[in-house]
């Protein structure tokens, strides 16, 4: 009956192995299944030029594009200490995480980058999926508060870009806490005026959704982008009935109240700039 | 009486001093001297099996039928509760019990999720499931002991936070979210305390405090130990390993300081004894009520967001 019951497995297992498909010269769009070339894939942000399905992209690159000119620095967030429960399932944790390193070449499911949008200076945190379906343990929730105090240095809007499965069971009570203590974080920009935005990309679920990814001054999500507390599994499941064709959409979020705006990927750093210039600066010459 | 697996020995014994108080057979001095050797072989046995529970086995006291629940707490440690109802918004929750009331003589706000003691109940209470509109009416209430500087006690005991499409359609997210930054931007005493079940997003809405208890046998954790071994281990049958690997108890959570104080509960649990269990949880509230009424009240809560800042780092379990 948990949120995190809920993570939707097959569907996430599903787009995790489309990502890393040997053959890299082509891919299949997962809705319209037209086959594109991966150089025109690309070209258009990972967006199917046919039916506009927005594929998942890489941290870096998600940086680049929301970036002005897709320059930004990259920020060093705090070293954490590995698995403070000693946690083993099926595989040890220990060695879950040393896996997804090695694959992603990161610390774990988050990178702080700093940079300007629309000249304005702007700290964005961004999850990476692919580090273990995204989730939030203690690694995540400390570069989130240091992405809020680099943020309120810098006298900068922050905007958190959450793709995840929610907490990080592996870290147990401890990934629950980071639910508390990134609400807490984003209190602190809110208090000193600072933009606080969300943007909402595929797929955010569980304890992420229930923390700090509600909270932004503004919400925006990518088309198609799966949102929810709980799954479509354990949903189904509990009512048994069927749910909603368009359940947990960007869409459904935004005709049901929770979303402020679904922007294309094409769009994002025009939008986020206007947003931040209307929001920060009263009076234009 | 629902004896756990665990409890056979136990079962038996009961039965025995049962049997002999009320159909006792022989003498009346060999039944009393009989009674009194049962009654401690009992006590001893209690105390052997309770003393080592492992963490599933907490977790089916935790769950236990006849523990007491909120509203338990609510009839034995409140004086004049005074219910209040819904959320302004959409509906009323009767997941999420709440109201005012004087505990030992404090006028209080008390919020609490109760599951309910019998078929009826349990459906009108939604098995202890809040919906966002639950969250939103314990918005509502900390909004209201803020404004008239009242303590906030509250009582956690759900599986979770409820799974449907009209929660997820009315936000259910977000009302979780909105409860945990409230409970950041109040400053009157907050006093949160597992009595059972501790589940998830569900339970941390109602568990950012200045003081967080659990009860002895109670549980708390990032998700069910059979919703971690069916996505884990693939097998919601190896719920009693992934209850291990959680560390869901509230010996191990005093240990990674994410809880303040454990609430003793009488030989056998909560469920063997209620009174005594929610009288020892009452010492412990008013223990901390007073230290927190002590506090400025805008200290208390940088006090507060000091102690969620400083919780996870540095901590960790022996091997």
């Amino acid at each position: 009956m948990n949120w995190l019951t809920n993570y939707v497995r097959p569907k996430i297992k599903n787009m995790m192995s489309q990502k890393e498909i040997p053959d890299n010269l082509w891919e299949k769009c997962p809705s319209c299944e037209k086959i594109i070339f991966v150089k025109e894939l690309d070209k258009n942000l990972r967006v199917c030029p046919e039916c506009g399905y927005h594929f998942k992209i890489t941290p870096e690159k998600r940086l680049s594009l929301l970036f002005d000119n897709g320059e930004y620095t990259l920020v060093s967030v705090p070293q954490v200490a590995d698995d403070p429960l000693h946690f083993s399932d099926l595989k040890k944790y220990a060695d879950r995480l040393k896996a997804s390193r090695a694959k992603t070449n990161q610390e774990d499911a988050i990178l702080v980058a700093h940079g300007r949008i629309n000249s304005h200076r702007v700290v964005v945190a961004v999850f990476n999926f692919g580090f273990m379906g995204g989730s939030m343990g203690r690694a995540v929730g400390e570069a989130l508060i240091s992405a809020v105090d680099l943020a309120l240095l810098q006298e900068a809007s922050l905007i958190i870009v959450p793709a995840s499965g929610g907490a990080r069971m592996q870290e147990g009570i401890l990934s629950l806490m980071q639910m508390a203590r990134t609400t807490m974080a984003v209190q602190k920009l809110k208090e000193k005026g600072l933009p606080y935005l969300v943007l909402l990309t595929h797929p955010t679920t569980g304890g992420v959704t229930a923390s700090f990814a509600m909270l932004g001054d503004i919400t925006l999500s990518e088309p198609g982008a799966i949102i929810g507390f709980a799954g479509a599994r354990v949903i189904a499941q509990t009512i048994r009935e069927k749910l909603p064709d368009d359940f947990q959409t960007a869409e459904y979020l935004h005709d049901h109240g929770m979303v402020d705006m679904i922007v294309k990927r094409k769009d994002l750093n025009k939008t986020l700039g206007r947003i931040i210039d209307l929001l920060t600066v009263r009076l234009k010459k | 009486m629902k004896y756990l697996e665990f409890e056979k020995e136990i079962q038996e014994l009961e039965q025995k001093r049962d049997l002999l108080r009320h159909e006792g057979v022989g003498n009346r001095e060999n039944l009393a001297k009989e009674l009194s050797r049962i009654e401690s072989k009992l006590k001893r046995k209690t105390e052997e099996i309770y003393k080592s529970l492992n963490p599933w086995q907490k977790t089916l006291v935790a769950r236990h039928e006849t523990r007491p629940h909120t509203l338990d707490y609510i009839e034995a440690l409140i004086d004049d509760f005074t219910p209040l109802a819904g959320d302004r918004l959409f509906a009323e929750d009767a997941a999420m019990v709440s109201g005012l009331g004087r505990f030992r003589g404090h006028s209080v706000v008390v919020l609490g999720l109760e599951k309910g003691n019998s078929t009826q109940t349990r459906l009108e209470h939604n098995f202890g499931m809040s919906k966002p509109e639950g969250y939103r009416k314990a918005v509502r209430m900390m909004e209201l002991a803020n404004h008239f500087n009242l303590p906030v006690l509250t009582f956690i005991d759900t599986a979770g936070a409820y799974p449907g499409v009209d929660a997820e359609a009315r936000g259910q997210a977000e009302a979780i979210a909105k409860a945990m930054e409230k409970s950041f931007n109040i400053s009157v005493p907050l006093i949160a305390c597992v009595i059972g079940e501790g589940g998830s997003g569900g339970a941390i809405a109602l568990a950012v405090a200045d003081k967080v208890l659990m009860l002895e046998n109670s549980i708390y954790s990032v998700i069910s130990p059979e919703g971690c071994a069916s996505i884990l281990w693939r097998d919601a049958s190896m719920a009693k390993e992934a209850s291990k690997a959680l560390h869901l108890t509230a010996q191990d959570l005093l240990k990674l300081k994410v809880i303040d104080e454990i609430i003793p509960e009488p030989l056998g649990g909560a469920h063997r004894n209620p009174a005594e269990a929610m009288k020892n949880a009452g010492d412990v509230f008013e223990k901390h009520l007073k230290e927190l009424d002590k506090i400025d009240t805008q200290q208390l809560k940088g006090k507060r967001r000091d102690k969620f800042l400083q919780m996870t780092r540095d901590v960790s379990l022996k091997k």
